[in-house]
């Protein structure tokens, strides 16, 4: 029997193993996205304020399925990592940290690949038209959002228990998604909230690939600052306050 | 890739991995005055032992008195508050990298997935170590040498508390390690399990391997270990090989048809007497002559003798009377 020959390999795959025997999290990551995309997309009862809703609503939601591998998938994994002692496990061999950093954040954009492989072409089956598109501002975009959302993932996961990891989680993805500027307009918001709403990470990443996918942003200079900071506290953050135990 | 050499494992059907060899003379494991303390709690207080190569060192003693987290900071897990350890010559914290791929692990609880199959982890953890080796553990060899080879498939969470520990120990061998920390290896583990788990412990050994076993049960310690090192509230109460701590606690089994008055004896007699339960006694270092006059004295009074037995105390003795009996 053949074995991977590095340990990046080697974690990598025990990663990838993890996430597809753990139907929760492909549920969330995957299969709620599209549900959302296909329920709104099909009924327009969004009050987008857009001419096409799909405008509005494809970046939202691909934003939204950002939010959910970066943060939520991430996050409840390393939780559960940390509460079955995988992590002090793994942290007596040759593996180290940035080795399984490494392998968590591939494992993070091989599952972000996989969720726009599926999004964009139902959001085209929709009618969503994408000529406008800047597809290199898109991916980055993503790519800031993405460590900004798992910086905020491993900082609640870092710091409590699985269990209770798990409800933050999955509450403040529900959070987000309402009252994050990805799904509800920000002006459909009370005005505090909306006020709050646009200094999100989710708001600001929404915000910015409506302006990079359709060139039909809310205030994207502002936008881009607030993901800015976001993607740049986080981490710092996360990595200043994890606990390994 | 070198081919791998092997060495039998009675009554096991795979091969355990050979290892490499160092000086048996030299410890290989070296504990100076390590303190470990957890905030005003003093968890570890100045202990000093040492470990050698082709030797089991089993650490013993009640929940609390500091076993695992000198064991921890011997593999790198924790800081010491003050103090030294040396583990194959190299700095747990410092070198940890290097030092990872040397050493085996085994957990007391934990480590695994839920999910996850038994082969899908050997296979990463030998993964793991693949670059730091001339060669890899071979994970099916390792899951038939631990007995796992029915239940590979069988995710973690399905298995018995027994064959969790069993893939735990794969894991630990997965490094082809030359020192190997064992924290309750055989606990929960059924009869068949323990001896396939103390076959391998005993086979490292002889094949040169550093074992630090800790544990709390004493008659597996006492099958399987070569050198002892008692803790307590945070300090090594006894250290050195096993026969050295038994000897140094000669006792005397005594057990009669009926119960002695012991009010009636003479008090050079009744005076050394314990009373371990009725007609069952013992005498812990008795003086020269004792036995005599004590076999003089049951013969004069009708008293009949079932057993009257000399030797070393057994390790659970031992322990008991050091540590007040707790285990």
């Amino acid at each position: 029997m053949k074995v991977s020959s590095s340990p990046f390999r080697a974690q990598l795959r025990a990663e990838l193993q993890v996430l597809a025997h753990n139907g929760e999290q492909l549920l969330l990551t995957l299969i709620i996205p599209v549900i959302l995309l296909v329920f709104f997309g099909t009924t327009d009862v969004l009050p987008t304020g857009f001419d096409d809703h799909m405008d509005f609503l494809t970046p939202g939601i691909i934003a939204l399925a950002i939010m959910s591998s970066s943060m939520v998938s991430l996050g409840i994994a390393t939780g559960f990592e940390r509460s079955y002692k995988v992590l002090k496990r793994l942290g007596v061999t040759p593996l180290g940290r940035p080795r399984w950093l490494a392998a968590k954040i591939v494992t993070v954009l091989l599952m972000q690949i996989v969720q726009l492989v599926i999004l964009i072409p139902v959001a085209l089956i929709l009618d969503w038209q994408s000529d406008d598109a800047q597809w290199l501002l898109a991916i980055a975009a993503v790519a800031i959002g993405s460590v900004a959302f798992a910086g905020l993932g491993l900082f609640i996961a870092g710091r409590l228990r699985a269990e209770i990891n798990l409800a933050a989680q999955n509450g403040l993805y529900l959070l987000l998604l309402l009252l994050g500027g990805m799904v509800i307009p920000f002006d459909e918001l009370p005005a505090p909230v909306a006020a709050v709403a646009k200094c999100l990470p989710s708001g600001a990443l929404a915000d910015v690939l409506r302006d990079a996918l359709v060139g039909q942003a809310d205030r994207p200079g502002t936008s881009w600052i607030v993901l800015g900071i976001w993607t740049v506290l986080t981490p710092v953050i996360a990595a200043a306050t994890f606990r390994w135990e | 890739m070198l081919p791998t050499p092997t060495t039998k494992v009675k009554g096991v059907s795979a091969d355990v991995p050979s290892f490499s060899r160092i000086n048996r003379d030299e410890p290989s494991l070296v504990v100076d005055h390590l303190s470990v303390r957890y905030g005003d709690l003093v968890a570890v207080d100045a202990v000093s032992f040492s470990a050698y190569a082709g030797q089991v060192t089993a650490v013993l003693g009640p929940n609390g008195a500091g076993k695992t987290s000198t064991i921890e900071v011997c593999e790198g897990l924790r800081r010491a508050s003050s103090g030294h350890v040396r583990v194959l010559g190299l700095d747990p914290t410092k070198d940890q990298r290097a030092l990872a791929n040397e050493m085996g692990v085994m957990l007391q609880e934990g480590g695994i997935y839920p999910s996850a199959r038994p082969i899908d982890v050997v296979r990463q953890y030998c993964g793991l170590y693949g670059s730091g080796k001339t060669h890899y553990a071979n994970p099916q060899e390792l899951i038939d040498l631990v007995g796992l080879t029915e239940r590979q498939k069988t995710s973690w969470r399905r298995l018995s508390g027994g064959e969790k520990q069993r893939l735990s120990l794969a894991l630990a061998l997965a490094s082809q390690p030359r020192i190997i920390f064992l924290d309750e290896p055989t606990s929960g583990v059924d009869v068949n399990g323990r001896s396939t788990i103390r076959d391998i412990i005993r086979c490292l050994a002889d094949d040169g391997v550093t074992v630090i076993l800790a544990t709390h049960e004493l008659d597996e310690a006492e099958k399987i270990c070569d050198r002892v090192v008692i803790f307590d509230k945070g300090k090594v109460l006894v250290e050195g090989t096993l026969d050295d701590v038994r000897k140094a606690r000669r006792t005397v089994r005594l057990r009669t048809v009926r119960p002695l008055m012991l009010d009636d004896m003479p008090e050079n007699l009744a005076g050394w007497l314990i009373e371990d339960a009725p007609c069952d006694y013992s005498i812990e270092d008795a003086p020269q002559g004792l036995i005599a006059a004590l076999a003089v004295w049951l013969s004069e009074r009708g008293i009949d003798v079932v057993e009257l037995r000399t030797g070393m105390a057994s390790l659970e003795d031992v322990f008991k009377k050091l540590t007040g009996g707790e285990s």
